[in-house]
């Protein structure tokens, strides 16, 4: 049994922090938060030059060439310090669904541009409040040119590309499209739960869109995209949940009420622990994420699910238990609870919410050995 | 990052399987026996031929296996069909390894490798009614008499003591310095003059703990372990390898057997499962038992490398007790009025699975450490948060305020 990171990613892990300790303080997070810039533009550079972006991506198309094994340590330490980067949008959705499903002239066009950061990519698939599904789809494609329109898009003002689900051609059922941004793309950007991110209304009249994957077989790739997503925003989570716990812990070690410190007090002990258990279990769950990601398991679906659940409820708790620990000075605008708590809802209802990936374990529980 | 055996694991496995499968033993050898003598019969087999207890030392019936050995011979032993060996837990378990701290050699010689082969059963006396979360506020007392000590007093939630031979006892023996300081630790023969043992039956109908009352009972000077006023600090080494022994229990309520119930019962016309509230709260438990399932993975791993493993395992109790409760409550739900009957000898699916459970997780959560104490523990020592302040200290247990028990 080796259910362990090795040296390799202890390395990157040990490399990924000091360079975000360095380079993202809670002032950078800060910063985007009350400023108007979309995300770290500077700092996103300084990910690119490091090679994130170009993680798992094949050498012969400009990248490292590394294991997901890699990808995950670094999600964990973006989700600590609360990068405010495109990361998730572009490496997770939109890298992935090009190596899941692009042909090869399709690869070599985006991949390396992704690997170097000169393109930064999407996925843009719901289309307004609720669910939307493959036979909602308002979007469509007809002689390669897209109309219709997506919600609450993830860094849709700053990409280049865009993985767009829309009713394809033939009318046979949704697909994904290629859908360059540079003409007939406009975005009405959002005010949002967490302006540290950016996201936008995108409206699309007449966009070139080149067919990615199978037509017709859309909805299931944006599933299989979601769920190897889901383990890596998991990852992310479980970042931003651990940082919760050590700023909690923190705070409580060195604030004093009645004249000794408030972590000597039950009720935020056992509150404390609780966070650490939900941290704990969370972590198991990612970590066989992990391992179904990498070696493109079986078990994937419900590996996926499993590790979603966990740390949107890890993070979740986590995030308002840190407020609470800090009293009225974890509600001030001052105090960096916030990007948190605010981080940790919107990683929870990116790529779907609690309940679409709690129905979706049970569905997934089916075809998989439950000990 | 997997799931399989080093080179040497995986022959360790081999070889283990290969005894466990040729030596199990066959219902006719068994023939006649009760649960005791099959235990039994089962542990000395294995201790002959070198397979109990082997993380042991040698000379004391082990083959100085490490951690991961264990758990693999253990992996192995659920697969054959071999008797239930539990009552030697507390003995194997607890115990042993405080004898082999704390007793001089002969008493290892004498004691320890019988422990191993299941010729005596230990069982623990800590607990009193005055002392269970606060094990230290303990009341039965020991007076030196010559060679001996006299005891007096009472223990309580005593696992098998009534099938017991021999028992590992804390007592107060000098009420008048501060309570951690004037314990002390013996071990005596339960069949003692003066030992009573009161079985105590539980809200579920059984009666796995005891009541032992002492009066005045003699032990010789010669089986204290530590010296006289060290009874604390040995007791630290039995309850280090207590919380390891006591698992989630709950008696086959898994994720797995609710959405059984699920599947099998109705909700507006339709099946259970297809509810959205159903599995919603289905999909938490499965988060909850795989989330412990992979924290025990790293665990293992961790042995598998030599490593001492981190805390995470600490939380497997605390998470375990609580989820049961929680499911098997759940379940009765889902059967609706028909979820009040628990007969075990019903036809009904399910028979009284959920209902036993109800009924027994009460105990789980509070035994080998309450809930509450658990997340004392996990905030003190995994956290490093401060404990809070005493009213205990430094002032003779006489002096310590009791409330009326």
């Amino acid at each position: 049994m080796n259910f362990e990171f090795g040296e390799d990613q202890n390395l990157v892990r040990d490399q990924a922090r000091g360079f975000l300790t360095d380079n993202c303080p809670p002032a950078v997070v800060r910063r985007v938060l009350e400023g108007d810039e979309l995300y770290a533009a500077d700092l996103w550079q300084q990910i690119v030059e490091m090679g994130w972006t170009a993680t798992v991506i094949p050498e012969e198309y400009g990248g490292l060439g590394m294991s997901y094994l890699e990808l995950v340590v670094i999600a964990e330490e973006l989700g600590r310090a609360c990068a405010p980067v495109p990361f998730s949008s572009s490496v997770y959705l939109a890298t992935e669904a090009i190596l899941a499903a692009g042909t090869q002239a399709q690869k070599e066009k985006w991949l390396p541009k992704l690997a170097a950061g000169e393109v930064i990519g999407t996925l843009a698939y719901v289309e307004g409040a609720g669910e939307t599904s493959a036979a909602s789809l308002g979007c469509s494609v007809s002689d390669g040119k897209l109309s219709g329109s997506k919600a609450v898009v993830a860094d849709a003002q700053i990409a280049q590309v865009m993985i767009v689900a829309a009713k394809s051609d033939s009318g046979d059922g949704a697909s994904l499209y290629i859908v360059p941004t540079d003409a007939g793309v406009s975005c009405e950007a959002l005010n949002t739960l967490d302006p540290s991110r950016n996201h936008a209304n995108v409206t699309f009249d007449g966009a070139s869109a080149e067919l990615l994957g199978n037509e017709g077989e859309g909805w299931a790739l944006l599933e299989s995209t979601l769920n190897r997503a889901a383990i890596l925003f998991a990852w992310e989570q479980l970042g931003g949940a651990e940082s919760c716990l050590e700023m909690a812990k923190e705070y409580a070690m060195g604030r004093y009420a009645f004249g000794r410190p408030i972590a000597s007090y039950q009720a935020i002990k056992h509150k404390l622990a609780d966070m650490y258990v939900k941290n704990t279990l969370a972590r198991g769950n990612v970590y066989y994420g992990a391992w179904a990601l990498n070696t493109d398991a079986d078990e994937l679906p419900l590996a996926a699910a499993t590790a979603r659940v966990g740390s949107i409820q890890a993070y979740y708790y986590a995030a308002k238990e840190n407020i609470q620990t800090h009293g009225g000075m974890g509600y001030t605008w001052e105090f960096d609870c916030q990007f948190y708590y605010r981080r940790s809802k919107v990683l929870a209802l990116e790529i779907g919410s609690e309940a679409v990936w709690q129905d979706k374990l049970i569905d997934a529980s089916a075809h998989a050995d439950v000990a | 990052m997997d799931f399989e055996d080093t080179k040497e694991e995986a022959a360790f496995r081999e070889e283990a399987r290969t005894w466990l499968e040729a030596n199990v033993p066959s219902e006719d050898e068994m023939a006649g026996m009760d649960g005791m003598a099959r235990a039994k019969f089962w542990q000395k087999r294995k201790y002959d031929a070198g397979w109990a207890c082997i993380r042991w030392p040698k000379e004391f019936g082990g083959r100085d296996a490490n951690a991961i050995q264990q758990v693999i011979l253990n992996q192995e032993e659920a697969k054959v069909d071999a008797p239930e060996t539990g009552v030697f837990s507390i003995g194997q378990g607890m115990a042993a390894p405080t004898l082999m701290t704390w007793a001089d050699e002969e008493a290892k010689q004498r004691f320890i490798p019988r422990l191993a082969s299941g010729e005596d059963i230990w069982c623990q006396l800590f607990s009193e009614p005055a002392g269970g979360s606060d094990l230290a506020a303990l009341r039965t007392k020991a007076e030196k008499d010559g060679d001996d000590w006299i005891i007096n007093g009472q223990k309580i939630w005593t696992s098998g003591a009534h099938y017991s031979d021999w028992g590992i006892l804390v007592v107060r023996t000098d009420p008048n310095v501060p309570k951690h300081k004037g314990l002390s630790y013996f071990y005596l023969n339960m069949k003692s003059p003066g030992v009573e043992i009161k079985p105590i039956k539980q809200i579920s109908g059984d009666a796995n703990f005891n009541e032992v009352y002492f009066t005045d009972v003699r032990i010789p000077d010669s089986q204290r372990l530590g010296e006289v006023g060290q009874g604390w600090q040995v007791s630290l080494t039995t309850l280090m390898n207590e919380r390891a022994s006591i698992g989630a229990g709950g008696g086959g309520v898994k994720f797995n057997t609710v959405k059984q119930a699920a599947e099998s019962v109705q909700i507006d016309g339709r099946p259970a499962i297809e509810d959205k509230q159903v599995r919603a709260k289905l999909a938490d438990w499965y988060v909850q038992e795989a989330g412990l399932k992979y924290t025990i993975y790293r665990t293992l791993s961790a042995l598998s490398r030599g490593e001492i493993p981190g805390p995470e395992n600490s939380i497997g109790k605390l998470v375990g007790a609580k989820k049961t409760q929680d499911m098997a409550s759940f379940a009765m739900d889902l059967l609706e009025q028909q979820g009040i009957v628990r007969d075990r000898k019903t036809d009904e699916a399910f028979a009284a699975l959920f209902q036993d459970a109800y009924m027994s997780v009460p105990g789980l959560r509070i035994a080998g450490g309450t809930d509450e104490i658990m997340a004392n523990i996990i905030a003190e020592r995994v956290l490093g948060l401060p404990q809070e302040p005493r009213m205990d200290k430094g002032i003779p247990f006489t002096e310590v305020p009791t409330g009326s028990n």
